[in-house]
């Protein structure tokens, strides 16, 4: 699929994180976490695989994560992703 | 009859939230209700579903039943929740204003395109349906036999309290006939019957009294919407020691009968007969789903043999 507009979804709450997704020319991942130094890696391939399975080859992903498990993770850049043009 | 699942404590989760979701497995409750419904604002309903399916997806050790709280089949999201989280098969659907037979009947035949898209058996899923309008608690008896996914029947005072423009207390007075009408229905069609919420959470002692009430009256579960609450429900609905045991001497003192050949008996100066013996066995049945016996009550136990 194809990112067609800025979607955002998820919350800032515990446990949770804020996803926004926007339309770009290449692929960029940004991450900022209250669990970087330990999980950046581990979120990115998640955000990754995520991106993976739905096509997404462009778009700037940005989250803001505040201690998400990969579940969550991967359901709200899939909200994103669909408030950004329909997965 | 009923089968003796147990169902005393089921928990409402909201949907939205995974701190809480993903507490779900630790939660000592026979149920969870995941939300989808009122505990979800309209803007995150598409969020929501999404979340739950994914949690859902990664709960693979389930140890306990889990429903889903869709919205209500007269909403424009209803089949959405349904698409998006039946895939990752939950045990139930908690169905919100269940007012007639039919809105029952609806969600039971797309439950069934449901189960042969993802090669389940056809009534694999359940369905606890809400009966929280004055209109639902009409219908109650007929709902209750609409299909035989049902579980059991779920009053909900704090809808139902809304629809009869009047306001919920804890004592529960403007509460009996509605409850006694769920309660009927349930009986009747041989299913369990499950009682509202308790919405505050600091005071046990009311809960505990609402508890006590409701078991009395022959409900067998409880909705609650905090895991602090789980405890004193589960302490209300035990049975006693003293009951099983008295239980265990009723089966004694009715098997010593036939072999009189008479179908009562004395026992302690208090007459046994069939309607004894039947509510001794429901009070084994129970006990042997706590853990506290491991008799099996049979139909021969409490009919005899012919």
């Amino acid at each position: 699929m194809q990112i067609l507009k800025k979607g955002q979804a998820g919350t800032m709450q515990s446990s949770d994180l804020m996803v926004t997704v926007e339309p770009a020319d290449g692929l960029s991942i940004e991450i900022e976490s209250t669990v970087k130094k330990q999980f950046e890696h581990l979120i990115r391939a998640r955000l990754e695989a995520t991106l993976s399975k739905h096509g997404v080859s462009s778009g700037k992903i940005s989250i803001s994560d505040r201690g998400a498990l990969d579940y969550a993770i991967e359901a709200r850049l899939e909200a994103a992703l669909q408030r950004a043009g329909g997965v | 009859m009923a089968d003796y699942k147990l169902r005393r404590s089921l928990l409402y989760v909201p949907g939205n939230m995974p701190s809480m979701l993903q507490n779900i497995p630790l939660f000592q409750c026979d149920a969870v209700q995941i939300d989808l419904e009122d505990a979800v604002p309209l803007a995150e309903k598409d969020a929501a579903r999404i979340l739950v399916r994914r949690f859902l997806d990664n709960y693979k050790n389930r140890n306990k039943e889990i429903l889903v709280r869709i919205n209500g089949l007269d909403t424009k999201w209803a089949l959405d929740d349904l698409k998006t989280v039946l895939p990752a098969i939950p045990d139930g659907i908690r169905l919100p204003k269940a007012d007639s037979p039919e809105i029952v009947e609806h969600l039971d035949t797309m439950l069934t395109e449901y189960e042969e898209e993802l090669g389940l058996q056809v009534g694999f899923f359940k369905i606890l349906p809400s009966i929280e309008t004055a209109e639902g608690v009409l219908n109650a008896p007929k709902t209750a036999k609409a299909s035989t996914r049902l579980i059991g029947l779920a009053f909900g005072a704090e809808d139902y309290t809304a629809t009869m423009e009047i306001n919920r207390t804890k004592t529960g007075e403007e509460l009996f006939n509605a409850r006694m009408n769920v309660l009927w229905g349930a009986k009747a069609a041989g299913i369990q019957a499950i009682d509202s919420i308790f919405a505050d959470v600091n005071d046990m002692e009311s809960l505990r009294k609402e508890t006590e009430l409701i078991k009395k009256l022959g409900f067998t579960g409880k909705c609650m919407i905090n895991p602090r609450q789980i405890d004193i429900i589960h302490d209300v609905f035990a049975p006693k020691q003293e009951e099983v045991d008295y239980a265990l001497e009723v089966i004694e003192a009715i098997k010593r009968a036939r072999e009189m050949g008479t179908g009562v008996i004395s026992l302690k100066g208090k007459m046994i007969d069939r309607p004894v013996v039947v509510r001794a066995a429901r009070v084994l049945n129970t006990a042997r789903a706590h853990g506290m016996v491991d008799v099996v009550i049979n139909e021969e136990d409490i009919n005899g043999t012919e």
